[in-house]
């Protein structure tokens, strides 16, 4: 439970639907962007907060459209800003549970730097970053998480850049929550939701979801339920890496990299600690996407208490009160050398 | 401290300006403002302008670290820091060279005559030595070897030479205090409290000081002493200050009045961070200071605060500005309360960041896409600033608007004496909450001033959802209905311009009619409070009208704008509010404009007068 957050006892008892709102939802049919939005709707009752104080946020893409539907506070921002609209509204009001919703080229592109900025802070807000790989609501340029030669609109001839890693960047800016979901895997990603929401400081969960319409089946090998068992690696607290259509192969980490081995059962397996800080194996985790013949981890890569600028401030706003007293203006406007004229 | 006036002359003056300029590192700036501090408290009328290099710490001697300050005090009323001073204390050659342009002829030179080494003269471009090669012959000069007499006076200190040195400024503070009568008990008391824990740094900062003072005492290089009696102000307890402070104590006390917190979204950029570190300082005011990680989230977050229930407040100068202009747009179609301060600086670009323009007025009135309009109020002197704040934020915060606050780096920077408004006698700032009792309704709207309920996060079955997207009127809704948005378009500006009704209009100063109009804005007040007065003493016929609300523009003044034969506007710009004026009012105004990074001179303006007068009298 969120510090920050009052735990109402006599919260009422939410359901999916009181979090549902009157706006009709706008997104293509088949976008995965409604499974994070039935998801989050489902989870949002479970965290016992009243519905009153909770604000969505979000920028400018087809993710940011997400507070229209959402029965909450909520704002849509401008490309690339939320982190800049929830600073401001988690600090004057540190009692709001504050969600940013965000995509990969709102968060990651003119965006980036207030994301890392907010990573850095540690402010204690959930950030849900919609990865698709495309720029969408533009219909269609490659994004800063698109492959190298991906071909699009504005890249006849393949994209030149290499992409970012949104959990590598979340890692190195210094987030304390980082996690990944996949938008077809709605309990994983409920669960993953409702974790992110539950931790104090800054939460961030990359979402794979499919854009259908611009970048249909970028993470089909992922998805599909004939390759998903042998690409995907479900981390599990407490447990090795194992995945496989057969549970027949784990992950072995050697010389700061994760390598796949045939699982034998024995205690000498390298087991999931995400609350045990460890840079080397979280960056190992975290560049498994990098490598197709490697399978992609989802789940929580860390998981840190540490303070919150929000909670510093407060902290600090109150010493100085204290120290001080509260400010009285006309102590305030008669300060420094004053003299009387009569 | 008695002075001993027998063998000495004493003068009465009514006002003089002094120009004190070194290095960057010879304390010039606390010099003067040690200097201001004990005129303030002795009682004279005074006005200040620091002069700032725009670098650091330049190496020493060079032309371009020079750093001024300039005061103007007087027995009457003082409206600047004087456009041309009658004393010049330079400590180096290179503050001679720069700063002698601004002093009147026969004017009194102080110099710090050991600084004049054959390095230090080259680096200041002088190929001989000013003090000997008489051409300083039309002025009254007094090189006095500073730093000698200094280190004599401190010969028992056990600082390091070099920390004796650096009480060399204390040692002409003390000549400047006998020069002009004044008394040195309030630095005195000052260098106990600054250096509180070092005895001996304020042993021998004392020590200098008194040695100055004894020196310019006994010494018969100095043969008079000027003295300038009291000024006659309204009662009431004074205080220094300089714009910036102002704005911040304005804001505070707005905030205060609205029971709101105070929220300060910024990012350092000259010469608006001093707003960012006076906000910090006061966290026990409810202030809340978020240093972000650039302008755009600055004032994105103050944003997100006033949308919390907070009051938003973002400073900046125009580069700042232009990058913020993004979400000053976004702020008018959310309509939440937002206080915008731009303290100008000269431009385009990085320009002359320590220098003063009123060049960004287009900006605040036009700087966003769309039809994005936002009131503008301007500050006219640093003590004003504090008005212009609260009134600022006052609207603001009853219209759930953003305001555009237009300062300076001219009245940022200076100081005035302030006539301390009791707080008690300030009005309350009713905010208007929508009724939590009732469905919500995001943009219904207050049938008096246009302004929509506002209802924050926190409020029980108020959710609601809101963005940069055109809304349906009443509703909040998206909405691409193109009768709509033409209705909201319309509904935006009729509300900014219904804040007229809320505001004063100023006042003319002078008849309703004649021959000849002024109209200003911003920082050029006290200037031309002197030009009006050099005028009419000259038998001029002349009004003046300053503007402080530029949007919307004040009702009276159309009343009487064309009952003139001429119309100036002078501006520190290339005009710009004289093409709003043109285009409102269809006046054939004639601009006085200049962009030198420094304020106007009062002959400047009043010869500027005259010839526009002469010619069109000509035609």
């Amino acid at each position: 439970m969120p510090e920050n957050v009052v735990a109402n006892q006599n919260v009422s008892k939410l359901t999916k639907k009181d979090f549902t709102s009157d706006q009709e939802v706008r997104w293509c049919p088949g976008c995965g962007d409604y499974s994070i939005l039935a998801q989050t709707q489902k989870v949002l009752p479970e965290l016992g907060i009243p519905k009153e104080n909770i604000v969505f946020v979000s920028g400018i893409g087809c993710s940011s459209r997400f507070p229209y539907y959402i029965d909450s506070f909520g704002i849509h921002g401008i490309h690339g800003r939320a982190p800049a609209i929830a600073s401001g509204i988690k600090l004057a009001n540190s009692d709001l549970k504050v969600f940013i919703v965000t995509g990969d080229g709102d968060g990651l592109s003119i965006g980036g730097n207030h994301l890392i900025h907010l990573f850095r802070r540690n402010l204690d807000v959930t950030v849900l970053l919609f990865n698709n790989r495309i720029y969408g609501l533009t219909k269609g340029q490659y994004s800063p998480t698109s492959e190298r030669g991906k071909i699009t609109k504005s890249s006849p001839y393949g994209s030149l850049e290499n992409p970012f890693n949104p959990v590598k960047v979340a890692l190195a800016a210094g987030a304390t929550f980082v996690a990944r979901s996949i938008d077809r895997e709605p309990k994983h990603l409920a669960d993953i939701i409702k974790r992110a929401s539950e931790h104090t400081g800054t939460s961030f969960v990359e979402i794979y979801q499919n854009c259908n319409i611009f970048n249909d089946g970028t993470f089909g090998q992922l998805t599909d339920s004939k390759t998903k068992k042998d690409h995907v690696i479900n981390m599990e607290d407490g447990k090795p890496y194992i995945f496989g259509s057969e549970s027949d192969k784990v992950l072995a980490f050697e010389n700061g990299q994760f390598h796949v081995e045939k699982y034998i059962e024995s205690d000498s397996q390298i087991i999931h600690e995400p609350k045990k800080i460890n840079t080397s194996i979280e960056f190992a985790l975290a560049e498994l996407t990098e490598n197709e013949q490697l399978p992609a981890p989802i789940g929580v890569f860390k998981e840190e208490d540490k303070k919150t600028y929000d909670g510093l401030l407060i902290k600090q706003v109150n010493n100085v009160k204290e120290k001080q007293g509260s400010g009285d203006l006309k102590k305030l406007l008669f300060s420094g050398n004053t003299w009387e004229i009569k | 401290m008695s002075v001993d006036t027998q063998e000495k002359n004493q003068k009465l003056k009514k006002r003089i300006t002094i120009r004190f300029a070194g290095d960057s590192g010879d304390g010039i700036q606390l010099t003067g403002s040690q200097f201001t501090s004990t005129t303030a408290v002795f009682g004279n009328d005074l006005s200040t302008f620091p002069d700032y290099p725009a670098e650091i710490r330049a190496p020493a001697g060079t032309l371009f670290g020079v750093s001024g300050f300039q005061i103007q005090f007087s027995s009457d009323n003082v409206h600047t820091p004087g456009d041309d001073s009658d004393v010049l204390i330079a400590m180096n050659p290179a503050a001679l060279k720069v700063s002698l342009s601004t002093l009147k002829e026969n004017g009194i030179i102080i110099v710090n005559k050991d600084s004049f080494t054959t390095r230090n003269l080259k680096l200041a471009g002088y190929d001989e030595n000013p003090l000997e090669d008489r051409s300083l012959d039309g002025y009254q000069v007094f090189d006095v070897p500073i730093t000698t007499l200094t280190r004599e006076s401190l010969i028992d200190s056990p600082l390091t030479s070099k920390e004796k040195d650096r009480c060399k400024n204390f040692f002409a503070l003390g000549v400047a205090y006998w020069m002009f009568t004044r008394p040195m008990d309030t630095t005195l008391e000052w260098i106990k409290a600054k250096f509180k824990n070092k005895p001996d740094i304020i042993e021998a900062n004392s020590q200098a000081l008194n040695a100055g003072y004894s020196y310019a005492l006994s010494t018969e290089i100095f043969t008079t002493s000027y003295h300038i009696e009291q000024a006659k102000v309204d009662p009431g307890i004074y205080r220094n200050i300089t714009g910036n402070e102002a704005i911040v104590l304005g804001l505070i006390t707005a905030a205060k009045k609205a029971s709101l917190e105070l929220f300060m979204g910024g990012y350092p950029i000259t010469p608006a961070s001093d707003i960012l570190h006076y906000m910090a300082k006061y966290r026990n005011y409810d202030v809340k200071t978020f240093q972000a990680e650039d302008e755009i989230a600055g004032v994105g977050a103050a944003i997100g605060a006033s949308y919390a229930g907070a009051l938003g407040v973002t400073a900046s100068s125009g580069p700042g500005i232009a990058l913020k202009g993004e979400f000053l747009g976004y702020a008018v179609m959310m309509e939440l309360p937002l206080v915008a301060i731009n303290i100008q600086r000269g431009g385009p670009s990085t320009g002359l960041p320590t220098k003063t323009e009123q060049a960004d007025l287009f900006q605040a009135l036009y700087g966003r896409n769309g039809e994005a309009p936002i009131p503008v109020v301007a500050a006219q002197s640093p003590a004003d600033c504090f008005d212009a704040a609260y009134e600022a934020a006052k609207i603001s915060v009853q219209f759930s608007t953003p305001v555009f606050l237009l300062s300076d780096g001219y009245i940022a920077n200076g100081a005035e004496p302030w006539l301390i408004p009791d707080p008690d006698k300030i009005d309350e700032i009713k905010v208007r909450y929508a009724d939590p009792n009732k469905e919500y309704q995001p943009y219904l709207r207050d049938p008096e001033t246009l302004s929509r309920h506002l209802s924050i996060p926190g409020t029980k079955g108020h959710e609601h959802r809101l963005g940069g997207l055109e809304k349906e009127d009443i509703s909040g809704n998206v909405s691409y209905d193109p009768d709509n948005h033409d209705k909201m378009v319309r509904l935006r500006e009729e509300k900014v311009n219904k804040i007229r009704d809320f505001v004063e209009d100023p006042q003319m100063d002078g008849q309703e009619q004649g021959d000849l109009l002024i109209i200003t804005w911003g920082s050029t007040y006290g200037t031309m409070r002197n030009v009006v007065d050099e005028m009419r003493k000259n038998g001029d016929s002349i009004s003046w009208y300053h503007l402080r609300w530029i949007n919307p523009l004040p009702q009276n003044l159309a009343k009487f704008i064309h009952n003139f034969k001429h119309v100036i506007i002078p501006e520190l710009n290339m005009g710009q509010l004289i093409r709003v004026i043109r285009s409102e009012y269809l006046v054939d105004a004639k601009p006085i404009n200049q962009v030198k990074g420094l304020p106007f001179s009062t002959n400047e303006v009043i010869d500027a007068i005259d010839e526009i007068m002469k010619g069109s009298n000509n035609a």
